[in-house]
């Protein structure tokens, strides 16, 4: 028995030893859930193209992607809040915010024979802050004449992590919403006065498609993948959009000067048809990476996807990067190490 | 149950066949034995060593091989001791930040916004973390486990040891045992899909109309327990408190009904037969003979079973809603030690946030070594000097 | 009259709680096989359909695709319970010799045997954060390594306590007998001693195996996953049971498939150890395990 113990150990070492080396070039990153259907795609075409690279990404949320990245245990983060300074400050390593495709953060939700829905920024920021709690409340039937909404009680979905997606959804609400501002306020982990808590935008959208009266916030493509309504949301002109590539494209093109670190916030844009709340998404790249093959691996990959990777973001109801941005990143990739 | 076959080991050398002069051979063989034998002192106490044995020990020439074979078992042994103290050791340095902040307030405070009067407990934006709801998430969902659980499993226990068909026995305590070694994962998943939307659409709309009804205000107002603020009041989401109970208490049911078992086999026969011989009907004689004597430790295999369903993580945390409150209702959300450190430990963006998440995992330490410790030690009350009977 | 009728009533009673209770314990019984019944019903009804070649053969497609398989995950689980393996059985044996073979009654011994029982107890995300701090933070990245090393100590307390007690079942006479043939001492206790008790020490392996191979709350920030192949102790790795917590709480019809797929792989895996040990321990030599 013993003899028959040393040799499956044997075998099992010998295994794993053997696998060790297997020589590709493997870099591991970490953050975002709201681009993770893109960056997937990314990543697998990528490997495909180029065999030896492999390109693991989790999607733990952003305020795991900047916690990961910050302590140096993953070669990139990703997240769609874009750093603090003081975050930015405590890092070990020097890092970069390369943008990567722009998106939209839709309301969905799932009411009772309702499938489509206007909210006002004043009502959306009220439900979430628990004011407005049935779905035939006065000031959402104001919002939606000829809608006929249920008496049902608004169950509130929201980010159960650090999430990139809150940041976004929470900004837009901190400009719309004074109760908002002087309440949970913009972050990627908020004090909820309301509701339960998903984890990543798969778990946001898996809960409200599960419980009736729901409703919740999550990237565009998990509402079109999962075909879950998503509401109208009114922007600065007073028009009422609905998230799509075209209104996040024009809020982005309402950004005249990007910054050299590209931390920008887009919601809330001017614009007629400007989807109101739009973001940028950033890589988290270190400029000098610790491991030059891997920071060249890394460099490689991101010039691949400013050129050839943004021609089928909008498969994905992503927004490619507008040409101008595009441009300054090439050379601030360029300039990576 | 004299005259039983019990199966022992015996070496060829103790039977009546001639020893084999050099090679050691072992072999097994099937033996009736009276059961007195299997409580002679070779078999319960084979802690002394013999005259022979060390007088054969002290003459070996392998003297330098025994003693670094012994010294390389003591590190083994030792090892388990280090990886405790290690864990240990570093839990409170990795812990000392949110220590400092907070004190022991961080268990008990109920923290309230000075602003908006509203409870906040957990707010990674203003840096405020304090472990109450997760503790009473824990408890909660723990008792509400128990409460369901308990009854069951010693009813399956009963129903096994004392009055279930021989033929059945068998088969029946394989499915508990497998029920045990199902992956809380796997458990979370069927609550996810088949439990939750079991309870919202079909259990919970029936506890709600009972416990919510006018003659039960009426009637047990004043206990607090039923009506909109009772025990099943608020929103019905499927996911909470009682799915979360629910989910626990499946997986704790096999470690209760095995001890329970086991600890009622260890009940001697004569207080069976004492009990009978009087007159006693079947469950007289449980009743009277089998779980008085066995109480403690049951008590201790229900303590062992606590102890699993306040560090069990994954299914808890797939389904207890992960919302940090507190609430009377069973119905409501709330969120768990283990489950807060499974959502949050690999994203907490700052020091603190990451030091008050190895506290509470400190703290569901400390506990479960203390409910783990009573428990054994329960159990070892009842079952000291009996061979356990296994099935 | 009135003397003959109060016993009987009275035994009617007395029967009649007798029947009660003897319901009720039969009604718990069923109670408690229900859930089971009910998880591997919806298990092979929801699993097997999903299960397929492309399912052990493919790595998991880009998110919203369908087709793909859990192959990396399968692999990945077996690299994290080779390493757990390796690092757990002996020490875990080891433990359990020492305790049976030398420290009997020794405080130390106690100590170790108490501290088994503890290190049984501690919470697997408690070992998680411990395992994070110490091997993680130090290594600067996620690995399979890890993952391994917190399942592999999450082994040890099951391994040694079934070591020790098969060991205790084993007859001085056997000892001394081999020790009156001259064979060194370590000698006995590696092929004599320890070889009788092979059927429960091997049991005890497979339980504790069994234990960890559904283990999903330490692997979060330890193993990490991983959605490509890789076998590699140095990085991130895919784990079965990783893989159906992702997917579990996913909002794609197409994965929710993969997780009951990937389920019923875990479960028949688990299964199929229980039942080993079940077998070897009905027929073998010492029974007493678990």
């Amino acid at each position: 028995m013993i003899k028959k113990l040393v040799v499956v150990m044997g075998l099992a070492v010998g295994l794993v030893l053997a696998s060790a080396n297997a020589g590709a070039q493997k870099l591991t990153g970490a953050g975002a859930t709201f681009p993770y259907p893109i960056y997937s795609k990314w990543f697998s075409e990528y490997s495909a193209a180029h065999p030896g690279v492999e390109i693991n990404y989790q999607s733990i949320g952003s305020g795991g992607g900047i916690r990961q990245i910050t302590t140096g245990l993953v070669d990139f983060g990703a997240s769609d809040g874009p750093m603090t300074d003081e975050q930015l400050a405590a890092s070990k390593l020097k890092l970069i915010h390369i943008p990567t495709v722009l998106g939209a953060v839709v309301p969905i939700f799932n009411v009772t024979g309702v499938s489509d829905l206007r909210f006002s920024p004043d009502v959306l920021g009220d439900i979430f802050l628990g004011k407005i709690t049935s779905w035939n409340d006065p000031r959402i039937e104001k919002d939606n004449p000829g809608v006929k909404l249920p008496n049902e009680t608004i169950n509130v979905i929201h980010r159960s992590d650090g999430s990139g997606t809150t940041y976004i959804f929470s900004d837009y609400l901190t400009k719309v919403n004074k109760d908002w501002a002087n309440g949970p306020g913009k972050g990627t982990a908020l004090n909820w006065p309301k509701g339960l808590g998903g984890k990543g935008n798969e778990g946001v959208a898996g809960l409200v498609r599960q419980l009736p009266g729901s409703i919740g916030y999550v990237e565009l493509i998990y509402a079109m993948q999962n075909k879950i309504s998503f509401g109208a949301v009114k922007n600065v002109a007073g028009n009422w959009v609905k998230g799509s590539i075209e209104g996040v494209t024009e809020a982005a093109a309402s950004v005249k000067q990007i910054p050299a670190d590209y931390r920008v916030s887009i919601t809330n844009a001017p614009g007629a048809q400007a989807y109101p709340i739009s973001s940028f998404t950033w890589l988290l790249v270190p400029i000098k990476a610790p491991d030059t093959a891997k920071g060249k691996v890394l460099k490689d990959f991101l010039n691949w996807m400013i050129t050839s990777g943004q021609s089928e973001v909008s498969n994905l109801y992503y927004a490619p990067l507008p040409k101008v941005v595009a441009d300054k990143v090439l050379k601030s990739i360029y300039s990576l190490q | 149950m004299p005259g039983s076959l019990k199966k022992v080991i015996v070496p060829l050398s103790e039977t009546n066949i001639p020893r084999p002069d050099v090679s050691i051979e072992m072999r097994t063989m099937e033996v009736a034995l009276p059961e007195e034998t299997t409580t002679s002192p070779e078999q319960t106490r084979p802690v002394e060593a013999s005259v022979v044995r060390k007088y054969l020990l002290s003459r070996g020439n392998s003297a330098i091989a025994d003693k670094s074979f012994k010294a390389l078992m003591a590190i083994c042994a030792a090892s388990i001791f280090g990886i405790v103290v290690l864990i240990a050791s570093e839990l409170v340095i990795s812990s000392q930040l949110s220590w400092h902040k907070f004190g022991l307030e961080f268990f008990y405070k109920l923290n309230v916004d000075p602003d908006t009067h509203l409870p906040t407990f957990w707010d990674p934006v203003a840096g405020t973390f304090y472990a109450l709801p997760f503790l009473y998430g824990t408890l909660v969902s723990s008792l509400v486990a128990l409460v369901i659980a308990v009854p069951l499993a010693v009813g399956s226990a009963i129903f096994l040891t004392e009055m279930c068909p021989k033929l059945l026995r068998g088969p029946l305590a394989f499915v508990t045992e497998l029920l045990a070694a199902i992956p809380s994962v796997v458990y979370g998943l069927w609550a996810v899909f088949v439990l939750v939307p079991l309870l919202r659409e079909h259990i919970n709309p029936v506890l709600m109309s009972i416990f919510n009804s006018e003659i039960a205000v009426k009637t047990l107002g004043w206990t607090g327990l039923v009506g909109e603020t009772g025990l099943f009041g608020g929103v019905n989401y499927g996911l909470g408190m009682l799915a979360a109970g629910v989910i626990l208490a499946v997986m704790i049911l096999p470690i209760i009904s095995s001890l329970t078992r086991e600890v009622m086999s260890a009940v001697p026969h004569s207080q069976r037969e004492a009990a009978l011989a009087l007159g006693a009907t079947r469950w007289e004689m449980i009743r009277m003979g089998v779980l008085r004597n066995a109480r403690i430790g049951i008590v201790g295999s229900i303590i062992l079973g606590l102890g699993r369903a306040l560090g069990e993580t994954m299914a808890v945390a797939m389904v207890i809603g992960n919302r940090p409150e507190i609430s009377k209702s069973l119905l409501s959300l709330g969120h768990s030690m283990s489950a807060v450190i499974a959502n949050e430990f690999s994203e907490a963006s700052d020091n603190l946030y990451l030091s008050a998440l190895i506290e509470i995992g400190l703290a569901l330490f400390v506990v479960t070594i203390i409910v783990n410790a009573l428990a054994r030690f329960l159990v070892w009350m009842v079952t000291r000097g009996v061979p356990a009977r296994v099935n | 009259m009135k003397m003959a009728t109060k016993p009987n009533l009275h035994s009617k009673y007395r029967s009649a709680v007798d029947q009660l209770a003897t319901g009720l314990a039969v009604a718990a019984t069923l109670l408690v096989v229900a859930p089971l019944v009910a998880i591997f019903v919806y298990l092979i009804f929801k699993g097997a359909s999903s299960l397929n070649l492309a399912f052990f053969t493919h790595v998991p497609k880009p998110v919203g695709e369908t087709g793909g398989g859990m192959a990396n995950a399968i692999v990945g689980s077996a690299v994290l319970l080779g390493v757990a393996s390796v690092l757990g059985i002996p020490i875990g044996i080891g433990g359990g010799i020492y305790l049976a073979e030398y420290g009997r009654g020794t405080k130390f011994a106690n100590a170790v045997r108490f501290t088994a029982d503890v290190l049984n107890g501690v919470p697997s995300i408690v070992m998680g954060i411990a395992v994070y701090s110490l091997i993680v933070i130090p290594q600067h990245h996620f690995s399979a390594f890890s993952g391994g090393v917190a399942l592999g100590i999450m082994m040890i307390p099951t391994v040694t306590r079934t070591t020790e007690e098969m060991l205790l079942m084993v007859p001085n006479s056997v000892r001394e007998a081999a020790l009156g043939l001259g064979v060194p001492n370590w000698r006995s206790v590696l092929s004599i001693t320890l070889k009788t008790a092979s059927p429960g020490v091997i049991t005890g392996c497979m339980l504790a195996f069994a234990r960890v191979a559904g283990e999903t709350a330490p692997l979060i920030f330890t193993a990490f996953g991983n959605q490509f192949w890789s076998a590699s102790l140095n990085e991130p790795i895919a784990a079965l049971p990783l893989q159906i917590y992702v997917y579990a709480i996913s909002p794609y019809d197409e994965w929710h498939r993969l997780a009951w797929g990937g389920a019923l792989v875990l479960i028949i895996l688990i299964v199929l150890a229980v039942s080993l040990v079940r077998y070897v321990t009905s027929r073998g030599i010492l029974k007493g395990a678990s």
